[in-house]
C-alpha cells in the first residue's frame, strides 16, 4: 500500500522522476539474504546502467538464483536497498516493480500449464496495464490481443498459440518463457538460464533473440553456457558463496586464472569454452 | 484433489463472439436447452419443481464453488452458508410467519439487500482465507460455517434459533404469482441460465483468465503485475454473489429456513456436488445436483423395493459419490468428455479406413 501512497504523492513522484533520469537502471546497496543462519546472499552492492546486459555467473548455489528473487521482491532482502531507475523498490510488492518495467524468466518454466499460449502471453500483457479485473471480454481488435499475437510470432510459436501450454514441448516452453518477459513495455529483464535444457539449434535462436533486443532494454542473464552467456553480454559479474567477487568485461573474465579455478573448475575449462 | 491437471474447456479464444460459441455447441447442448424449455409440457407438477428446479438451485450454489475451485484453485466451504445467510435475510427483512422479528420489507428491497449483503458476508469471508492455500482454505471456511451454523441455531433475537423462520412466500408481481409451479420454474431456468452464462463469459474475459493464472501459477501471476490476493477476494465476490441469489430462491422454494439448511451436512454437500459432477465445467456443477436430487428423492424407494432399510439412503449415495471418484476424478463431466472423445476418435480412424480404401494396415 505504501506504493500506491507513494505514487499520489506529488513531491515524491517529481523526485523520482528527477532520479529515474540519471540513475542506474538497477542498484543494490548492501544486499544481503538469510536462510536462517545460512546466509545466501552476503552484502552484495551492484549497478547496472540502463540499456548495459551483464552476465552473472558461478558455482550453484552462489546466490544468483536468489539475488533476483530479491530484485524481483520474491523474498524481501534481510537487509540492504535496492533500487530500479533511481526509485527504492524495496520494499515493493513484485507485481509493483513488475509494472515499473522490469521482468524475469524462471530457471524452471514458470507457465500457466491449462491456458493456451496466447492467454499465457496476453495475460503477460494484461498484467501491465489497466483493466486487470475486467469482466468483459477483449474485442478481435483489442490492442493487446494483437500485441501478445504479435509476441507469439516472436517467439516463432505460433503454429501452437491455442494449444494447452501443458502439452508443449520443452523448448517451446522456454520459448514462451522469453515471450512473457518482453511484454508489455519492459526496461530491464532477468533471464535465469534461458538456455537451459534448449538443443544447439534453439540456443541458437536463443542468442539471436537476445541480442536483437531493443538497446534500450537492459538485461542481467544467469547461464552456464558461457557460450551463449559471453557473447549476448558486455560485462560479467562474478559470484561465489553469494558474495560478489569479481567484475570484468567478458573477455577478461574469460581468461581470468581465479575464475577458471573458482567457476570452471581446471578440468571444464576447454569444455566450457567449446 | 485434481484441481491442477483439470483440462478446462480452454481452446476457445478470448475473443470469441456469442453466436461463434453457440455454433461450436454440440447436441447434447441444443437437445438438454430444449428439453429444459418446454419441461413444463413432458413433467408432472413434482418433477418440475421438486426435482428439476431444486437440482437447479443447489447446482447454482454449487456453481458459485465450481468457480472459485475451477477457474481459482480456491475450495472454499462457506457457499452453501452465503446462500443459507441470504435466504434468512430474505426472511428477516421481508415477510414471514415469525411476526416479532420480520420487517416486512417489500420483496423488491428485502431480496436485493439480502444479496448485497450476504455478497458482502462473502467476500469478506473470503478476504480472511485467501491468504492459505488448500487443505488450510478448507478449515478456515468450514469454521466460518460451522460457526454461522451454531450462530443461526442459538440466536433467538435476530435467527430465531432452532425453529428458524416459515410461512416465507415467493412474491407476486408483474400479475404473476411466482410461487406457482410454472412461474418458479421458469423463474430457476432463467436464473440458472443467467449464472451459467455469466460464468462461461467472465471464465474468458481478463478476470477468469487471470483467475485462472492464480490457480495454475500465483507466484508467476505477481511476477507479471498481478495482485493474486486482490484477484482471489474478487472471485469470493462474484462467487457469492451467485450462492447469494440461489439462497433467495432456496427460501422461496423451501418457503421456510432453520439452521439445517445450512448446516455443516448441507456444507459438504455442496463439495459432493461440485466434485461429482465434475469442477472442469460450469454445466457439472448442475448434472451433480441432479444426481444429488435424484439420489435423494428415490434411493429410499429403490432401497424399500430391493427389500432393505430404507433409512440406509445415505449409504447409497456415499457409494456412488466413492465409485464416480474412484473411476473419474473429474467427476460424470469428465466421463462424458472421454467417451466423446472416444467416439470421435474411433469417428475418425473410421473416416481415414475408409479414405484409404479398405483398412488393412
Amino acid at each position: 500500500m505504501s506504493a500506491v501512497a507513494g505514487a499520489m504523492d506529488p513531491t515524491a513522484t517529481r523526485e523520482r522522476l528527477t532520479a529515474a533520469g540519471s540513475a542506474n537502471a538497477l542498484e543494490l546497496r548492501g544486499v544481503s539474504r538469510l536462510f536462517g543462519a545460512l546466509a545466501a546472499l552476503s552484502d552484495v552492492t551492484l549497478s547496472v546502467r540502463p540499456g548495459e546486459r551483464r552476465a552473472v555467473l558461478g558455482s550453484n548455489g552462489a546466490g544468483k538464483t536468489t539475488l533476483f528473487n530479491c530484485i524481483t521482491g520474491d523474498f524481501a532482502p534481510s537487509s540492504g536497498v535496492i533500487r530500479f531507475f533511481g526509485e527504492d523498490v524495496t520494499s515493493f510488492p513484485p507485481q509493483e516493480r513488475i509494472r515499473r518495467g522490469l521482468r524475469r524468466t524462471y530457471q524452471i518454466s514458470s507457465l500457466f500449464a491449462g491456458l493456451s499460449v496466447l492467454d499465457n502471453v496476453y495475460l503477460a500483457c494484461r498484467g501491465v496495464s489497466r483493466n486487470r479485473f475486467s469482466m468483459i471480454r477483449p474485442r478481435r481488435d483489442d490492442a493487446l490481443v494483437h500485441a501478445a499475437e504479435r509476441l507469439v510470432e516472436a517467439v516463432h510459436l505460433s503454429p501452437v498459440r491455442d494449444r494447452l501450454v501443458g502439452e508443449l514441448a520443452y523448448g517451446q516452453q522456454r520459448q514462451l518463457e522469453i515471450a512473457l518477459a518482453l511484454s508489455g513495455a519492459p526496461r530491464f529483464i532477468l533471464f535465469d538460464e534461458p538456455a537451459a535444457g534448449l538443443s544447439p539449434t534453439e540456443r541458437r535462436d536463443l542468442v539471436h533473440i537476445l541480442t536483437s533486443l531493443p538497446s534500450h532494454i537492459g538485461y542481467i542473464i544467469i547461464e552456464h553456457d558461457m557460450d551463449v552467456a559471453l557473447r549476448v553480454v558486455e560485462s560479467v559479474t562474478m559470484m561465489h558463496n553469494g558474495r560478489i567477487f569479481k567484475e570484468g568485461r567478458p573477455e577478461d573474465i574469460e581468461t581470468d586464472p581465479e575464475v577458471q579455478e573458482l567457476y570452471l573448475g581446471g578440468g571444464h575449462a576447454g569444455g566450457g569454452h567449446g | 484433489m485434481a484441481v491442477a491437471d483439470l483440462k478446462l474447456e480452454q481452446r476457445a479464444r478470448a475473443t470469441e463472439s456469442l453466436s461463434d460459441w453457440l455454433g461450436r455447441r454440440g447436441a447434447a447442448f441444443w437437445i438438454t436447452a430444449g428439453l429444459l424449455l418446454v419441461m413444463p409440457a413432458i413433467a408432472s407438477p413434482f418433477w418440475l419443481v421438486q426435482i428439476i428446479a431444486y437440482a437447479m438451485i443447489l447446482g447454482l450454489v454449487a456453481l458459485s464453488l465450481m468457480f472459485l475451485a475451477g477457474y481459482g484453485g480456491i475450495v472454499s466451504l462457506i457457499q452453501m452458508t452465503v446462500a443459507g445467510f441470504a435466504g434468512y435475510l430474505v426472511a428477516i427483512l421481508g415477510d414471514s410467519a415469525i411476526a416479532q422479528i420480520s420487517l416486512k420489507w417489500p420483496w423488491w428491497t428485502a431480496a436485493p439487500v439480502a444479496i448485497l449483503i450476504a455478497t458482502l458476508f462473502g467476500t469478506l469471508s473470503g478476504a480472511l482465507s485467501v491468504r492459505t492455500e488448500g487443505i488450510y482454505t478448507i478449515m478456515i471456511t468450514l469454521a466460518i460455517a460451522s460457526a454461522f451454523y451454531y450462530l443461526t441455531l442459538q440466536n433467538y433475537t435476530i435467527f430465531n434459533g432452532f425453529s428458524g423462520f416459515n410461512g416465507i412466500v415467493p412474491p407476486v408481481f408483474l400479475g404473476i404469482d411466482w410461487g406457482q409451479n410454472l412461474s418458479f420454474y421458469y423463474l430457476t431456468l432463467a436464473c440458472a441460465t443467467l449464472a451459467y452464462g455469466a460464468v462461461v463469459y467472465v471464465s474468458r474475459a481478463p478476470f477468469g483468465l487471470a483467475l485462472q493464472g492464480t490457480r495454475d501459477n500465483p507466484r508467476r501471476m505477481a511476477a507479471l503485475g498481478f495482485d493474486v490476493v486482490a484477484h482471489r477476494i474478487g472471485a469470493y465476490a462474484f462467487a457469492s454473489l451467485i450462492a447469494a441469489s440461489a439462497g433467495v430462491l432456496l427460501v422461496w422454494y423451501q418457503r421456510q429456513i432453520s439452521p439445517g439448511t445450512a448446516g455443516v451436512g448441507p456444507v459438504v454437500d455442496m463439495l459432493i456436488i461440485a466434485v461429482v459432477g465434475g469442477l472442469s465445467r460450469p454445466i457439472g456443477p448442475f448434472i451433480g445436483a441432479l444426481v444429488y436430487v435424484l439420489l435423494r428423492t428415490f434411493s429410499l424407494d429403490v432401497l424399500e423395493g430391493l427389500g432393505l432399510d430404507g433409512r440406509r439412503y445415505q449409504l447409497l449415495i456415499g457409494l456412488g459419490f466413492l465409485v464416480i471418484v474412484l473411476f473419474s476424478p473429474d467427476g460424470l463431466i469428465g466421463i462424458w468428455q472421454r467417451l466423446r472423445e472416444r467416439y470421435r476418435r474411433s469417428a475418425d480412424t473410421r473416416d481415414a479406413q475408409m479414405r484409404s480404401g479398405g483398412g488393412s494396415p
